[in-house]
């Protein structure tokens, strides 16, 4: 097979999986029980917030120690907005993705002055800045009691998603559409541009790209998305405490991206899937959580540093040699 | 004034402690280029086996440097076969000491609980001394004269060893090091325990005044990261001035803005990213 027809055949099957993946989250409500389909929701969320991240990590170079302060900050503006001045959901989550934004381009003005480990700091130092105001303010957010009962969304005044079938559709639905959206940034001029950065910085300057301009696009656009997760993952559980902004969140969304595999926006969710479902299982018989999560961070650094893309990849690579 | 003098004082021997802290934190780095996120846990174990040993046998020197060679131990074990095969690798660098970090506190958490434990003070610096006026715990004071000696030896040990010229030389160029016959890998061993064993210090040495609980590894290693983005990455110099002006700006800024207490901290840490991103004494 030539090789221009291997590509093709590759697209094609791609585009099959993808319509397959389509299908089938399509049909999952009507298999599934409400527990389960719970867990479906979870992973969606969680794959669009790891996809945002792999933006920065995978395409551009630049990994963050504090992401889930976008996250956690989405999610206390719709809970906020819902409850305090009960604005709905065709209100609240532009309005709580324009503060990400807003809140990202602070962060990112100070954390792009810097690079490498001074910038892993820096972004773990800001977002415990987001956690300290969420467990200080306490008539604002709650404190370490966080915000209970966030209404689910109506989408029209008697137009509640009351059942767990209609809220699903609903997360599926702006999943997909951050999803493509995040599909369309990183196969954009854009996109390349930031590969370029992560190759080499000096070559991008010298060809006439504003290196710092792009990265901190890239910085907002990725928190935007990873703002978009966390507001859905606020109208999903109904509750927001400080731990959505806390290091424990930041340092497992990483994980997910790199045991996925960094660099593409298929690993990612392909991580935050099997991390959502292995502390699902493994919850179920011990509290001893954290022990289990460390161990994977090393094994993966070990044994799967290209993650599970990776390791399939060159798997395949073998296969065709021999 | 007694007011000001107690507060300073309070905030200074704070900042002595983070300085042990940082200044393992800076040395790691300076050297290595690692960001080592299990520092926080070196600082905890070491509070929690001080704890162990000080009940065993009721020695604190013995706490204290038993306790700080055990975790300079562990530190040396986690160096040899988990970091040393992602020589300036960055993600797997970060993977594998937040996963420690993470094993760590939870090890903690299963052996010691939740509850906060309390340390008592070494008996020679129970009391208090009084002097203009007031009194002062002594121990307090013996924490930032013993800190100031602990600055000295690291300076003596950069700047007057045959040791530290050696560090020195793998600082500014590995390779060349190498090549002249420095032990490279050797000093990065040796420079990982030390760090792991200062940041022990910390954590016995604060136990009496802060006690030992869950928690404190996080809280340590951002106060930690502070002190270096103030003071500069891989600068003893700045891990010390870094050190004594978070010390001080946590301490008078929960006196004064309890509610705002992490802001006296932070802004001027935004400030000085802004004006000198590498930090006040930092390399670029």
């Amino acid at each position: 097979m030539s090789a221009a027809g291997a590509s093709s055949s590759v697209k094609s099957r791609g585009s099959a999986a993808l319509l397959l993946t389509i299908l089938v989250l399509a049909v999952l409500p009507y298999l599934l029980s409400t527990y389960y389909l719970g867990l479906v929701i979870e992973i969606l969320i969680f794959a669009l917030f790891a996809m945002s991240l792999d933006l920065l990590i995978g395409y551009t170079g630049m990994a963050s120690l504090g992401y889930a302060a976008y996250f956690g900050v989405a999610a206390y503006a719709v809970g906020l907005l819902a409850m305090k001045l009960h604005w709905s959901v065709w209100l609240a989550l532009p309005a709580a993705l324009i503060i990400v934004g807003l809140v990202a381009t602070l962060f990112g003005l100070l954390a792009l002055r810097t690079r490498g480990s001074y910038f892993l700091m820096i972004t773990l130092a800001l977002s415990q800045v987001a956690w300290g105001i969420a467990f200080g303010w306490r008539s604002l957010t709650g404190g370490d009691d966080g915000l209970p009962n966030i209404p689910r969304p109506e989408l029209a005044a008697d137009w509640p998603l009351a059942g767990d079938r209609s809220f699903y559709f609903f997360i599926l639905l702006l999943v997909g559409v951050g999803v493509l959206l995040l599909a369309h940034v990183v196969t954009s001029p854009f996109g390349f541009a930031l590969r370029g950065i992560r190759e080499s910085e000096t070559r991008m300057q010298a060809l006439g790209y504003n290196v710092w301009r792009y990265k901190l696009a890239a910085f907002i656009v990725a928190a935007v998305f990873a703002g978009l997760a966390g507001a859905l993952y606020a109208y999903y559980n109904r509750f927001v405490s400080p731990d959505y902004l806390g290091v424990f969140r930041s340092a497992e969304v990483l994980l997910m991206v790199i045991l996925g595999g960094a660099g593409t926006l298929i690993g990612p969710a392909i991580g935050a899937a099997v991390i959502v479902l292995l502390e699902n299982v493994i919850s179920a018989y011990t509290e001893r959580w954290l022990i289990v999560i460390g161990t994977i961070y090393i094994l993966v650094a070990l044994f799967a540093p290209d993650g599970i893309v990776g390791f399939v990849r060159d798997f395949h690579a073998r296969r065709a040699k021999s | 004034m007694t007011f000001w003098l107690v507060q300073a004082l309070n905030g200074i021997s704070y900042g002595v402690l983070l300085f042990l802290l940082a200044s393992g934190l800076s040395l790691i780095f300076g050297v290595m280029k690692i960001l080592n996120l299990t520092h926080g846990s070196f600082y905890l174990l070491g509070g929690y086996f001080g704890l162990v040993v000080l009940q065993e046998t009721g020695s604190f020197i013995l706490a204290v440097l038993g306790a700080s060679l055990a975790i300079a131990l562990i530190g040396v074990i986690i160096e040899r076969f988990f970091l040393r095969r992602f020589h300036l690798q960055q993600l797997p660098q970060v993977l594998v000491t937040f996963g420690f970090l993470f094993i760590f506190s939870d090890i903690a958490t299963v052996i010691w609980g939740a509850n906060p434990q309390t340390m008592p003070r070494p008996e020679l610096f129970a009391g208090s001394l009084q002097f203009a006026g007031f009194y002062y715990p002594t121990y307090r004071l013996f924490i930032i004269g013993f800190g100031l000696c602990v600055a000295t030896f690291l300076w003596w040990l950069q700047d007057g060893t045959r040791v530290g010229a050696m560090l020195r030389a793998s600082v500014d160029n590995e390779e060349i090091a190498r090549a002249l016959g420095i032990n490279v890998s050797l000093l990065f061993t040796l420079v990982f325990g030390l760090g792991a064993f200062l940041a022990a210090l910390g954590g016995v040495m604060g136990g009496p005044i802060l006690g030992v609980y869950p928690g404190a590894d996080f809280e340590v290693l951002l106060l930690g990261f502070v002190v270096v983005i103030i003071g500069g990455l891989g600068s003893l110099k700045g891990a010390l001035v870094g050190g004594l002006a978070v010390g001080l700006l946590d301490n008078f800024g929960k006196v004064f803005f309890p509610e705002l207490a992490l802001f006296t901290i932070f802004a001027p840490m935004a400030l000085i990213l802004a004006i000198r991103p590498a930090g006040l004494f930092g390399r670029e």
